[in-house]
């Protein structure tokens, strides 16, 4: 099996990938299906001489199994794919670290609340498109705008969500490997959308642990 | 109105001197069906040309990033021939915009509506023939109106062809000014035009069927432009609507979709959307519609599960309203919502399967002859089934948060957007006898056709595999990300394959134009067809039918019927039984 996707590096994206990958063979099938029949046929049916085409204007109980089936498959397919997505969308996991993160023509801002906890007050810290955060730890994102929409993708941990002004907008993801990921905007944001992008640092707890040393030295 | 047809007057009378008066009732200011048919059709070939150009324009920068454009370098003066950003973002914008409301409507709905709704109905004209004009001359100032947009200070607009708010609604956000809000007032205007198209539609099928024409009697193709009407009537008001807000946000200081005074952008999405939706089946109905009659005609054989195929049309014209969501899992709108939307999503694939099976039925035991509107229509059936696939990757919520705003999504819309374009040149090929008089060239509209095939498969596809790695919708450099590197071959070997896409065209060009003037004269009906409209001259005069128009018999698609030894049995024509009986009081449908 070929992998088309980047690296899965999120808790939930193994359970994106596998009804993707469900997807790619069902429609996979179906495609073959349906285009090997039309070939089939196309040469099997070309006109030849002195031969005439069926009459016949259907066949009740072929419609109505080329009826249900898809529709029983599509309803299911659509059974299993609620509960991933309302793991993802509905249900954020009890978190210690939230991070707000604020779309801006052309850049992420990135704020911690710092050792306080809360956000607006003097030891928050916001850093331009750069995100740290511990690996194998469930994180919440706080999705705001400042003046148009734009999206936090992270195709690594199967993760995207739009940024609306107006709005505020908790997420979570949960990093399963350290390094550095991209973090492109996906939605058009006007002229400077194509290059607006951060990175995320997953690190090691005591990495992790070392890094906020850093940025809040006094606490 | 009188302005602008002043203006559009006076173009002409360059060209016609003297003969004004007939010249101009006859060939602009016409109420006849068929010439209106006409001139959407030129209408929409001229914005093809217009809209294809901007296509290359941005495959070039995605194939070759920030190089100079070889050949157009003058339109980039400031930036020594090389496209800028923002300009970038002008072409994807108008480029959709423009396919999709001004060629892609025009044709498939303006041209093919006009034309065959009377001439396959056996009616003499539309039922409304001076507000057919009207709607005509609305929408082709509608269009001058999008195209004059590129030559206002700040240029065309560049939010794309969704405009979603802010981006939209603010100047200061793009650096487009009146560019946007010409875009507004064109699609207002254009809105306007529809709406007059609709009613019209809608109407004539109603009141002015032959005698003997049931509605299950009636064409496929006219129940597709039927309930793509019907789709019009209610769809566009909401974007007509929706574009006027937008534009009393730009002017006028509301609030509509700007939280700063208290309004909300996803108002706009949820809006544009519950047009947006309904608008693709507008696009695509049409289209189904075409390749019913040309499959059915050119397999010889009756379409497989008629009644199957009306219902499941009706059916997508129900779901599509209920779909809209689909297009905005990832926006902020509560995820609950989001589950239902898959639902209704993956329900609505079921009547696109049931008309794709009932094309193969259709195939299956026929006597298949391969002309040119035929290879265009199967041309039409494989790159629908692959945007219809895809689309259930997409309506499955968890998978589309990564492929959402991804090439993958423009690799879907293609296929069934722009695989609409095999159906157009279906029927182009199919009607252009009983449009002009004359037949096209086969040997050049096989070339056309299989060149592109080919290279429509080559852009496109690889599209998919873009998006699956990652690659995002409407940037304008993927060189920019370093994840996207890779990717980069397959860009480059899309363009190439684009602009040979592009130059295939001029196949189609020559062939259209060579016959136009020279080609072989029609018979009547060179296709051995079945509808009304062959039972008409090639061209049908002014009223369409010499004496009185047709009586129906029975159903469209009586092809190799044992009642007659021909493969096929006019709508119109008596039963053979019958004739000289003087009686036609048995005659049944099909
Ligand atoms: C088989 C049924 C179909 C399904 C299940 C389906 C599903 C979808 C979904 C879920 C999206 C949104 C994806 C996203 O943005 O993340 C989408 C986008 C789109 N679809 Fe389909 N689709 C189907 C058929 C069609 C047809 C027949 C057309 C047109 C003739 C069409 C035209 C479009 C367009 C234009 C977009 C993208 C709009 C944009 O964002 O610019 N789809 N489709
Ligand atoms: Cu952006
Ligand atoms: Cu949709």
């Amino acid at each position: 099996m070929m992998s088309w996707l980047p690296e899965n590096v999120s808790s939930y994206g193994g359970a994106v990938d596998s009804l993707f990958y469900l997807v790619y063979y069902i429609t996979g099938a179906v495609f073959f299906l349906v285009m090997g029949l039309m070939i089939f046929f196309l040469v099997k049916y070309r006109h030849r001489e002195g031969r005439r085409a069926r009459y016949s204007h259907g066949n009740n109980t072929l419609e109505i199994l080329w009826t249900v089936v898809p529709a029983l498959i599509l309803v299911v397919l659509t059974a299993l794919s609620v509960p991933t997505w309302a793991k993802i969308k509905s249900h954020i996991p009890p978190t210690d670290l939230t991070i707000q993160v604020i779309g801006k023509q052309f850049n992420w801002e990135v704020t911690y609340a710092g050792p306080d906890g809360k956000f607006g007050t003097e030891d928050d810290r916001t850093f331009d498109n750069e995100m740290h955060v511990p690996v194998n730890a469930p994180v919440k994102v706080v999705l705001l705008s400042k003046d148009v929409i734009h999206s936090l993708f992270l195709p690594n941990l199967r993760f995207k969500q739009d940024a609306v002004p107006g709005r505020e907008i908790p997420q979570w993801f949960q990093a399963t490997k350290t390094g550095k990921y991209v973090i492109p905007c996906a939605e058009l944001c006007g002229f400077g959308h194509s290059g607006m992008q951060g990175y995320l640092y997953v690190h090691t707890a005591q990495e992790y642990e070392q890094w906020v040393k850093e940025q809040w030295p006094s606490s | 109105m009188s302005d602008s047809v002043g203006a559009a007057v006076a173009v002409h009378d360059t060209h016609t001197g003297y003969e004004r008066l007939g010249f101009v009732r006859t060939y602009i200011f016409s109420t006849d069906h068929k010439m209106i048919g006409r001139q959407f059709l030129f209408l929409g070939l001229f914005m093809l040309v217009v809209g294809g150009f901007l296509a290359m324009l941005i495959r070039w920068e995605l194939g070759w990033p920030q190089t100079p454009v070889p050949g157009f370098g003058w339109l980039f003066k400031d930036t020594e021939g090389v496209i800028p950003p923002e300009a970038y973002n002008m072409l994807f914008t108008m480029h959709a915009t423009l396919m999709i409301f001004f060629v892609v409507m025009p044709i498939m709905v303006g041209c093919f509506g006009n034309f065959l709704i009377p001439l396959m109905i056996g009616a003499r004209d539309m039922a409304f023939p001076k507000l057919n004009m009207l709607s005509f001359w609305t929408g082709a100032v509608g269009g001058v109106i999008m195209l004059a947009a590129f030559f206002v200070p700040g240029g065309a607009a560049a939010s794309g062809w969704t405009a979603y708010a802010p981006l939209s609604a603010v100047t200061e956000y793009t650096g487009v000014d009146w560019g946007q809000n010409l875009w507004c007032i064109s699609l207002f205007v254009l809105g306007i035009s529809s709406l007059m198209g609709a009613i019209n539609y809608i109407t004539t099928v109603i009141n002015m069927r032959a005698p003997g024409m049931t509605l299950f009697r009636l064409p496929l193709v006219i129940w597709s432009l039927f309930i793509t009407a019907i789709l019009l009537l209610f769809a566009l008001p909401v974007l007509t609507s929706a574009v006027v807000m937008l534009l009393f946000d730009r002017l006028l200081g509301t609030h509509w979709f700007l939280p700063k005074g208290g309004g909300e952008p996803l108002l706009w999405q949820h809006l544009f959307w519950f047009f947006g939706h309904p608008e693709v089946y507008i696009l695509v109905l049409p289209a189904m519609g075409v390749t019913s009659e040309v499959l059915s005609t050119f397999s010889r054989k009756p379409i497989f599960g008629y009644r199957a195929m009306a219902y499941s049309m009706i059916a997508i014209a129900f779901l599509s309203w209920i779909v809209w969501g689909h297009h905005m899992f990832v926006s902020g709108m509560n995820p609950m919502i989001g589950m239902s939307f898959m639902l209704s999503t993956m329900v609505i694939a079921v009547p696109s399967a049931i008309k794709t099976f009932n094309w193969l039925g259709t195939l299956w035991g026929g006597s298949i002859r391969f002309k040119t509107p035929m290879l265009h229509a199967l041309g039409f059936v494989s790159t629908f089934v692959i945007g219809g696939l895809s689309g259930i990757w997409m309506a499955n919520t968890p998978v589309d948060i990564f492929i959402h705003d991804t090439y993958f999504i423009v690799a879907h819309f293609h296929y069934v957007v722009a695989g609409i374009i095999f159906a157009m040149f279906a029927s182009v090929t199919y009607w252009f006898p009983k449009m002009f008089g004359r037949v096209m060239n086969e040997m050049l509209g096989k070339i056309h056709f299989v060149l592109t095939f080919i290279f429509f498969n080559l852009t496109f596809f690889p599209m998919h595999i873009l998006g699956l790695g990652g690659m995002m919708r409407r940037i304008y450099d993927p060189t920019q990300y370093e994840f996207l590197q890779a990717l980069q071959p397959i860009n480059h070997f899309m363009s190439i394959s684009a602009l040979l896409l592009g130059a295939s065209q001029i196949f189609f060009i020559a062939n259209f134009f060579w016959s136009l003037f020279a080609g072989k004269k029609a018979e009547d009906n060179p296709w051995k067809a079945n509808t009304l409209e062959w039972s008409a001259p090639s061209p049908p005069p002014h009223g369409n039918w010499a004496g009185s128009p047709p009586t129906v018999h029975r159903g469209p698609y009586e092809y190799s019927s044992p009642e007659v030894e021909e493969d096929y049995f006019p709508q119109n024509r008596p039963h053979p039984a019958l004739t000289g009986a003087g009686s036609s009081a048995r005659v049944g449908g099909h």
